[in-house]
């Protein structure tokens, strides 16, 4: 007999894993504030943590911008051609840069860095029992992980994307003075001129919430993971899905906020 | 409970889904003794550890440390509870990450807030009770034998001079010479301490070794207990099977059960 309910059974059941997801995620978060709030506190680890996700991903974060920066100007010198624009090639690239491609790339590149090595090697911590580990030896793993981990993604994407916002516009520079007949004082000047400060800020916002998000979702699937080996692949990927969803999601809702707080 | 009992477990009740792991578990262990708890893979020895442990909740029941209810207890509270605590878990579950002296003095440094260079001092000093020196102290988890690395972390867990320590099956996944080299060496080292140890394990060798006394745990419960030197006169059929490890007796082996 075919159960004509079971497709509203289904859509039930998925909005409640949903909601609980969404629940337990947000219960994970608070906790990693509270650590965050509260003493004792893990100077090392936070300079640990500021070393391998911000230091070591400058080159995958600046070979990202250049290439995207070049591509940019190649793109936009193609479109304004067809009404005349070219000229505004450095103007374009450098907004598109700081506002948008700058933060959201990089975030989306720390997502399979990052996110993806944060999960596995949580992951790894429970199902070998070193988080039961860490509260015998009277170490709260929310202070001495969570917390190091979420902070060193709050400060050192914002870094990482003002570095990549400065390499982005160099690729554009340099695609545009050596193949499309640009001068190059008056590329540097247009730029300079164009760009607002808001522009910069908002990108950089907008880093250090992807930074929140990113480092979140790495600790939380790590942090929840079960089930051996095949466990930890499972949390890595999606820590890595979720992050990614999570960034696009929050960057609508991000610019829809601060075009209206920087202006247009 | 009687009167000198360091841990006194009551009507501890632990289920997962529809499957009652732990069905009325009640347990003392006096001051300074040494209890081993014995019984098959999945009769519920590892969670009645992490219970007491306080890494798992239970359903129902009382644990008490020094007379003091433990069950439901603040983080705070349970952070400063597990100083009491020294832990040698079943494949070690040392940092990876970290080499073996501040995995050894991981405590000390991080809980305690004891300079480094003391830490290191007394994280060498635990290294030497149990039998390894200096040379291993800069070295990584991963660079160390099977033996070597259960003898750290036993290092690991006595360096703080717990009042209490918990040992999950210390001698799996060890050769025979190594595993009594273990055994020795908690001996050695939970006397040494004058310290109350609960162990799990299947191995008989390692129970009668490092036990006081022994209690068999099934399906659930404690079936019998009573002084390790009395384990074969015990009388009791579960008991006999077990120690005897035949495959006939009451004890049937569900085999879904054991390839879960």
């Amino acid at each position: 007999m075919i159960n004509i309910l079971a497709p509203v059974t289904q859509i039930g059941a998925a909005t409640l894993a949903t909601l609980r997801a969404a629940g337990a995620v947000a219960i994970f978060g608070g906790r990693a504030l509270a650590a965050m709030l509260t003493p004792p506190y893990f100077f090392g680890q936070l300079a640990r943590q500021l070393l391998r996700i911000g230091y070591f991903s400058i080159p995958v974060v600046g070979l990202t911008a250049i290439f995207t920066g070049a591509a940019l100007a190649l793109n936009i010198y193609v479109g304004g051609a067809r009404f005349n624009a070219e000229a505004f090639v450095p103007n374009i690239v450098v907004i598109g840069i700081t506002r948008e491609l700058g933060p959201v790339l990089a975030a989306l590149m720390l997502a399979g860095r990052v996110s993806a090595a944060i999960a596995a090697e949580i992951g790894t911590m429970r199902v070998t029992e070193q988080l039961d580990a860490l509260n015998t030896l009277s170490t709260n793993p929310y202070k001495y992980l969570i917390a190091p981990r979420i902070l060193a993604g709050v400060i050192a994407l914002p870094l990482l994307v003002a570095v990549a916002d400065v390499i982005g516009v160099m690729g554009g520079f340099v695609v545009s003075t050596q193949s499309l007949g640009f001068n190059g004082a008056v590329y540097v000047k247009n730029t300079l001129d164009f760009v607002t400060t808001g522009d910069v800020v908002s990108g950089i916002i907008k880093a250090g919430v992807f930074g929140f998000l990113l480092t979140l979702m790495g600790c939380y699937h790590g942090f929840t993971s079960k089930g051996g080996a095949q466990g930890v692949g499972r949390a890595t990927t999606n820590a890595v899905v979720s992050a990614a969803i999570l960034i696009f999601a929050s960057n609508y809702m991000l610019t829809t906020v601060l075009t209206q707080a920087f202006g247009e | 409970m009687s009167a000198a009992a360091k841990i006194s477990v009551a009507g501890l009740t632990k289920s997962f889904g529809a499957k009652r792991v732990l069905d009325g578990v009640d347990v003392d262990v006096a001051r300074g003794e040494s209890l081993v708890i014995i019984g098959g893979s999945g009769t519920g020895k590892s969670v009645t550890l992490k219970c007491m442990l306080g890494l798992m909740r239970p359903d129902r029941g009382s644990i008490k440390i020094d007379g003091v209810e433990t069950v439901g207890v603040s983080q705070r509270d349970r952070m400063r509870l597990m100083t009491k605590f020294g832990m040698l878990f079943q494949g070690g579950a040392l940092f990876d990450s970290l080499p073996i002296w501040e995995n050894v003095g991981f405590r000390l440094l991080y809980a305690d807030r004891v300079a480094r260079k003391i830490a290191r001092v007394q994280a060498i000093e635990a290294l030497e009770r149990v039998n390894l020196n200096e040379s291993v102290a800069d070295l990584r988890p991963a660079e160390l034998s099977g033996g070597m690395q259960k003898r750290v972390a036993l290092a690991r867990a006595v360096v703080a001079k717990p009042e209490i320590i918990f040992f999950d099956e210390p001698t799996t996944g060890l050769d025979p010479i190594t595993a009594d080299v273990i055994n020795d060496l908690i001996v050695h080292v939970v006397k040494g301490l004058g310290a109350t140890a609960v162990s799990i394990t299947h191995d008989m060798a390692s129970a009668r070794k490092i036990a006081d006394d022994i209690a068999m745990i099934h399906d659930g419960k404690i079936i019998w207990r009573g002084a390790a030197d009395a384990i074969d006169r015990s009388g009791d059929p579960y008991v006999e099977q077990f120690i005897h490890g035949r495959a006939d007796g009451p004890i049937k082996v569900d085999a879904r059960r054991e390839r879960a």
